[in-house]
């Protein structure tokens, strides 16, 4: 079936959403697809908030904020993206109050804020409460709000829609082929502009408080065309995951005084990071709680967790604050954060790294100011550089409402401007061909084992410490399973809604992002954010204040190659010369 | 029909923990081959501490890859996985092993009632969401907006606690006995939706939207049955705001 609309959306989470809001406030025609119903993105299971300078509880700044980002990402982040952001969040929140959202209050009825790692006021002197919440459950908020905002609009969604090809040629964005998972059809889109925020890849690791559809597709299409992932090394461990799941339980729970505890019920965090402590950013706490582990101060039956104690706060701030990872805490390990201690562990959560953009979410092409024209991406998906090498706690919820919007205003801008341009002849044709391979192989290999062999080894050789002999190993590993899922084969034979090839197209996807990431982190030898290499334990300006760009090699399977591009080491009207990153 | 064995347990926990036998029997249908459903019985090897969803995720995984259900977020938060568990709807990814079974025991899992069953587990939502569109489930205040936020106090936004904590699984609406026989019943969920924006002092539109809550498809359906608020995965007190809905209906004002 074919399908036209001038400004295209692939993925309903946060960035998505508000592209989608905002191309249709610039009178074109939009559509939104998702592999999911919409209120199921992964948005909603973001907790703690999204910080912004309103200064409602404390005295607050956008330069504050800045520099805080700018630090956090250890020097990589773009300057120009961090300014850019740090002033256009405020209006963004205030924009979702607007929208209805029903933001947590401070007792005079403004919106309410708290503490999160790594917001500190007079550039770095001590913490500040920046992080506008609705109680722990920000992110459900925002995605109903925004969903609901779009039901308001009339947009067009493709529901259980599943984007197989992106439409590229001669460097022009055409459209995207999508398969339709009620049916097993597949589906033409024609347009004007893309806006690719379809999220993640987070399902590469083993623990990991990703969603089961975090799986890296577009990021995957994108790179299987010879196009670039940028930063892909820098990929975010969470401190606390609850144990063994990896469920995300919120650095809100930080923010209002939670403490982490050792084995002896010691608060290491003063060790590691004296100013701020527990509120350090999220690769300084990783890396805390891992050593103590590995120093075997853990908790636990395997010794592999550390405790977070909120204890000594009131019952009401824990059941009401902090409600939803209170229910979480009782549901999956049954204990009371009221009178037990909970034991976490670090968990895989965000990639900082993706799809290259400018700060109009217009796509590179390579680190030279080469695009894709049409071709635009927004959120998790996307790297305009505002993380550098690792983001900061509620920075991805800013991210995904601020570039979200931007992509949506400027695709729109530009649909208005051009001519639909031609399809590529027989559109569905590389499509057609993934799915035929999968159906017609004749292998036995099975690919949920493949997956959690995947998923193992990427979280033993490049999790939260790295040396080059394990990476060594992993690119090896993640040849050896790709080789293997040439030969996986799919039984059921079903046209509708057949999930074991669509979960088999998935691990496709899988694979390529943990092909890229390996070989960028073992490329960039220095330690940086949350790249933390063993064999080289320190950052390294001098060679390596830039961003890495990798490419498939279309001709030598496998073979990945590195390209580099410059950081924006000035904003507008700021910039915070690379310093050591000390809290 | 009965398949066997499964090696290996679903959730990351401890070898250390004993194993539970459990027979899980699940009613599937596939609608290119089947006429009617029937059951099919899985025996399977679980830890106490794992989900449900983790041990159909199993039974898919490495036993039957054809079994067809949704899921996402493995924790309660997107609601794609509800599913009716020992007669129950509740959310596959929220249900722990042990406490729906014994060792030896038998968990049974089946679609949730009253939409239309399009293969195993996986059934039509979209007459969920038209009834769910159907309330306006958007923020209306056509007022020019300050600089800055709409002040509301606090007591005011905890009005609006517990019908924003609300993830749209449909636990409540299919679990209502008035929906399965009444179709055109909008049903629990979007009368939660409804009393998020009514009760909400910044939106514009009460009227109409107590109009639609006041018209026969709306709260008069109600019978009180109290089955949404025992099948919220995320103990929404359902049935009490149903009834503060019928009272704003009633005196015309929230």
């Amino acid at each position: 079936m074919h399908h036209r609309y001038d400004v295209l959306v692939v993925g309903a989470g946060g960035a998505g959403l508000m592209a989608a809001l905002y191309a249709a406030k610039g009178n074109v025609s939009v559509a939104c697809i998702s592999k999911l119903y919409p209120t199921r993105s992964h948005t909603g299971a973001a907790q703690g908030g999204i910080g912004a300078a309103l200064g409602n509880v404390q005295e607050d700044h956008w330069e504050w904020h800045m520099f805080d980002t700018v630090k956090g990402g250890d020097y990589l982040t773009d300057q120009d993206a961090a300014e850019v952001f740090a002033k256009d969040i405020i209006d963004a929140v205030y924009e979702l109050e607007h929208m209805g959202l029903p933001f947590s209050r401070t007792p005079d009825g403004k919106i309410a804020q708290r503490k999160f790692g790594g917001h500190t006021r007079d550039f770095g002197k001590a913490a500040v409460e920046r992080s506008c919440y609705a109680k722990d459950r920000t992110g459900h908020m925002i995605l109903q709000t925004l969903y609901q905002q779009n039901v308001k609009a009339g947009t067009t969604f493709y529901n259980e829609f599943h984007v197989t090809d992106l439409l590229i040629e001669d460097g022009r964005c055409r459209g995207v082929v999508a398969y339709e998972l009620s049916t097993g059809e597949l589906h033409t889109f024609h347009a004007k502009a893309v806006i690719l925020a379809a999220g993640g890849y987070g399902r590469v690791f083993k623990i990991t408080s990703n969603a089961l559809t975090l799986t890296g597709d577009l990021m995957s299409i994108y790179y299987r065309k010879g196009l670039p992932l940028e930063d892909m090394e820098f990929y975010q461990f969470h401190p606390t995951g609850l144990a063994k799941l990896g469920i995300l339980v919120t650095e809100g729970i930080r923010g209002e005084g939670g403490i982490l505890r050792n084995d002896s019920g010691e608060r290491f965090m003063e060790r590691y990071a004296p100013t701020i402590k527990d509120l350090a950013p999220r690769d300084i706490v990783s890396r805390s709680i891992i050593t103590e582990i590995r120093e075997g101060r853990g908790v636990g039956r395997d010794k592999d967790a550390v405790n977070i104690d909120l204890t000594h706060l009131p019952r009401e701030v824990i059941e009401g604050k902090l409600a939803e990872i209170t229910d979480l805490a009782r549901t999956y390990l049954g204990m009371d954060p009221v009178k037990d201690l909970v034991p976490i562990q670090p968990t895989a959560h965000y990639a900082m790294g993706g799809i290259p953009t400018d700060l109009n979410g217009l796509c590179l092409s390579d680190g030279n100011g080469g695009t894709v024209e049409g071709l635009y991406a927004a959120g998790e998906q996307a790297c305009v550089s505002l993380h550098g090498a690792n983001r900061l706690g509620t920075n991805s919820l800013g991210d995904l409402v601020v570039f979200g919007r931007r992509a949506g205003i400027y695709a729109a801008q530009y649909a208005r401007q051009v001519e639909f341009p031609d399809m590529p002849e027989n559109p569905e044709r590389e499509s057609v061909d993934l799915f035929d391979r999968l159906r017609n192989s004749s292998g036995k290999d099975n690919a949920a084992a493949i997956r959690k062999e995947l998923q193992e080894s990427m979280m033993n050789n490049v999790g939260i410490f790295r040396n080059g002999k394990d990476m060594e190993k992993q690119v090896g590993i993640v040849q050896e399973l790709k080789a293997r899922y040439a030969n996986v084969g799919v039984s059921d034979p079903s046209r509708r809604y057949n999930s074991e090839l669509i979960e088999a197209m998935e691990l496709g996807f899988m694979l390529d992002c943990a092909e890229a990431m390996t070989a960028s982190a073992l490329n960039r030898t220095e330690s940086r954010g949350a790249h933390d290499r063993e064999d080289f334990t320190t950052r390294d300006d001098e060679n390596w204040l830039k961003h890495t760009m990798a490419y498939k090699d279309l001709n030598r399977e496998g073979q990945v190659q590195i390209g580099y591009k410059p950081v924006s080491l000035k904003g507008f009207t700021r910039a915070f010369e690379p310093k050591p990153r000390v809290y | 029909m009965t398949q066997t064995h499964a090696p290996t347990s679903a959730a990351p926990v401890s070898a250390s923990v004993p194993m539970m036998q459990l027979k899980v029997k699940v009613l599937r249908f596939d609608p290119e081959k089947d006429k009617k459903a029937h059951w099919t019985t899985y025996d399977v090897e679980a830890q106490p501490g794992d989900r449900v969803l983790d041990v159909i995720n199993h039974i898919k995984w490495y036993l039957e890859p054809s079994l067809t259900f949704r899921r996402s977020c493995m924790h309660g938060i997107c609601g794609s996985d509800a599913m009716l568990i020992n007669g129950r709807n509740r959310l596959a990814c929220k249900t722990l092993v042990r406490d729906v079974a014994k060792n030896g025991g038998t968990i049974t899992v089946e679609p949730i009632r009253g939409l239309k069953v399009e293969k195993d587990l996986l059934v039509d939502m979209e007459p969920f969401f038209d009834s769910y569109k159907a309330i306006m489930p958007y923020f209306i205040n056509e007022s020019p907006a300050p600089a800055a936020e709409r002040i509301q106090s606090e007591e005011e936004a905890e009005r609006m606690a517990h019908s924003s904590n609300c993830i749209l699984c449909a636990c409540c609406t299919t679990s209502c006995p008035i929906f399965w026989v009444n179709g055109s019943y909008l049903g629990p969920a979007a009368i939660v939706q409804a009393h998020r924006f009514i009760f909400d002092t910044r939106d514009e539109a009460t009227q109409q939207r107590l109009g639609i809550m006041n018209q026969n498809t709306g709260v008069w359906r109600c019978r009180t049955a109290y089955n949404c608020t025992e099948a919220c995965p995320r103990d929404i007190p359902i049935t009490q705001l149903i009834e503060e809905v019928k009272r704003a209906v009633m005196y015309g004002q929230a």
